[in-house]
């Protein structure tokens, strides 16, 4: 039994940080990289299932990725991923979601997982495409945003409720195998042990190619994307109204605004 | 091949809201005669409404700026991935729209990005302008938590999907006279099921729907021993206590606490106090129609500032303690 987990190393943005010269993207100094949110969920929910599974369970990451995401797939390796695979070419750089999705779904087509986990998006560029998008090129049954899952490794199916707006959920069963994008809060993630850590660090990341994976250089960067990014710009400051001073005049400034709130309102 | 379609969201028997803001987005996006359309008239924004009923949904959809209402006869009840990729994909190939616009919203979220791999169409989600310039199609949706705006765009596609975020679009107010059609869309064999609707209970007798005044924690209250505190501040001041996401995700706060976009809506909120609230896109989302909104962060480029009537940059604690002296 397989569970293949796609994830991905995200970058948040240092204070004042500046867009690149060419406009197309912010300056790589003032990027801060961690394994996306959501990935660390969906790695849990396999680890979680491999371990209540009485049949050996294997708990595979992989990521589309330079090598910098190595850092990510390790954190994986702590925290419990069997194996991580990480495939990258030239010319992948302006990848878009869909063109990920094909290059995911040909890593799970050789693997052959029992079921794929995907984040419902990323925390940086929250396209929240990639995980249906891989199924579309597997022909899999997919849900999205998933928040709580009963899945038995190697079942036919399986139950589990999608988080909708406003507090409503809707329990839906499956076929398998499936991709499932998960939800943050369907479970705890783990921390990694100091132990898990150093062991990670010395297990092997499967690199790989296009072409190790039977794709060729058209399937992925621009010319496999179905968007094209023009230009990245800051926008315009938000329209608060700042409260200056120390904590005890900002404080005396709220209270009032509180009252006057309370006096309208009764 | 020109046009604008638009597919409405229902649930449980009512038209979600948002199919309503599509109907705006695409009013600006509609060509008019003369700006490089062929034709005389202009082109034409049609609504596809796809439910086992459809027939019921009709008349809310009579809005000014439809030309047609098309109604999709479908099998499932409520939203299933497989069906709807059946069908719109079929109203695609059939009508041709260069523009297909549906929400970014959970349902999306489960289907769009399959049929836009599928028919090779353009693709963005999570947009909040869209226009032309210069007769190219440009998307503009966040990056990085809202701190950068990205402009895409879609070159060589003739049919672009836009997955178009909640609470942008003014929904039209004035009616209008659309002609109403059916599409008869191709059975599909569903590989999913769907059993049954929960409504997140609410286990400690609060009702977020009805607060008027909310006071919100997130993320920078840093551990689940200072919650208490912020209950008592929010008791004093006649709030609401609310939380964030990741508040009610660890389970420092009941989930039925939770406001924005997944939490509770909070639709009678006219004022809202959020301390240590960084404003993740489906807060701000949930919380965009409440009057006025206080933001309190350490973090002067939080995106909730951008939302916020009123901003405190400084230390939530230290605020708490102040404020907690004037009640």
């Amino acid at each position: 039994m397989k569970i293949l987990i796609a994830v991905k190393q995200v970058a948040a943005l240092d204070e004042d940080f500046e867009i690149r010269a060419d406009g197309r993207g912010v300056d790589e100094e003032f990027l801060i990289r961690d394994l996306n949110e959501w990935d660390d969920y969906s790695l849990e929910e396999a680890v979680k299932i491999k371990e209540a599974s009485t049949a050996p369970v294997e708990v595979v990451v992989v990521s589309v990725a330079p090598e910098e995401a190595d850092e990510a797939l390790r954190k994986c390796l702590a925290k419990g991923a069997d194996r991580a695979i990480r495939i990258w070419d030239d010319g992948m750089e302006e990848s878009d979601p869909i063109a990920i999705a094909r290059v995911l779904a040909a890593v799970a087509k050789s693997e052959a997982p029992d079921m794929l986990f995907a984040g419902v998006q990323s925390s940086d560029q929250s396209f929240a495409s990639t995980g249906i998008a891989t199924a579309a090129f597997l022909g899999w049954p997919h849900a999205a945003v998933v928040s709580s899952l009963d899945y038995a490794p190697g079942a036919k199916s399986a139950l589990f409720r999608r988080e909708l707006e406003g507090g409503l959920l809707h329990e839906v069963e499956i076929q398998c195998p499936a991709v499932l994008t998960i939800q943050l809060g369907i479970n705890t993630p783990r921390y990694a042990s100091l132990r898990s850590i150093k062991q990670a660090a010395a297990k092997p990341i499967e690199v790989k190619t296009l072409a190790d994976v039977g794709l060729s250089a058209g399937d992925a960067g621009e010319s496999g994307s179905h968007s094209r990014i023009r230009r990245m710009r800051i926008p315009d400051k938000g329209r608060a109204q700042l409260i200056e001073g120390d904590a005890a005049a900002q404080a005396a400034r709220l209270a009032e605004i509180i009252r006057e709130f309370k006096g309208d309102a009764a | 091949m020109s046009g604008v379609l638009v597919i409405a969201e229902q649930r449980r028997g009512e038209l979600r809201p948002v199919s309503l803001e599509l109907i705006s987005a695409a009013q600006t996006l509609r060509l008019r005669s003369g700006e490089g359309l062929q034709g005389g008239e202009g082109d034409t924004v049609t609504v596809a409404i796809l439910a086992s009923f459809p027939e019921r949904f009709i008349d809310s959809l009579k809005l000014a700026g439809v030309d047609e209402i098309v109604a999709v006869k479908v099998a499932a009840a409520e939203f299933d991935p497989d069906t709807f990729e059946t069908a719109v994909g079929a109203l695609i190939e059939a009508r041709k729209p260069d523009i297909v616009l549906v929400a970014h919203s959970v349902d999306s979220f489960g289907y769009a990005a399959a049929l836009a791999a599928k028919l090779n169409l353009g693709f963005a989600t999570d947009v909040f302008k869209a226009e032309r310039i210069d007769g190219e199609l440009v998307a503009t949706r966040g990056g990085y938590g809202q701190k950068v705006n990205v402009e895409v765009d879609f070159p060589g596609r003739a049919t672009v999907l836009l997955a178009i975020r909640a609470s942008v679009f003014k929904p039209p107010e004035q009616p209008g006279a659309p002609r109403v059609t059916e599409f008869a869309a191709p059975a599909t064999a569903s590989r999913s099921r769907s059993r049954e609707f929960i409504e997140l209970s609410s286990d400690d007798d609060v009702d977020m729907a009805a607060a008027e005044f909310i006071l919100t924690i997130g993320r920078g209250i840093g551990e689940e021993a200072n919650v208490a505190r912020f209950k008592e501040l929010a008791d004093a001041v006649g709030a609401t206590l609310g939380c964030s996401r990741p508040i009610a995700d660890a389970g420092w706060l009941p989930k039925s606490r939770q406001v924005g976009q997944s939490g509770k809506t909070a639709s009678a909120c006219k004022f809202y106090i959020a301390m240590g609230v960084s404003g993740a896109i489906q807060h701000l989302a949930g919380m965009k129609h409440v009057t006025t909104i206080v933001a309190v962060n350490s973090d002067a480029g939080a995106s909730i500032f951008g939302v916020a009537k009123y901003g405190v940059v400084g230390d939530i604690f230290e605020i708490a303690e102040e404020l907690r002296r004037h009640f």
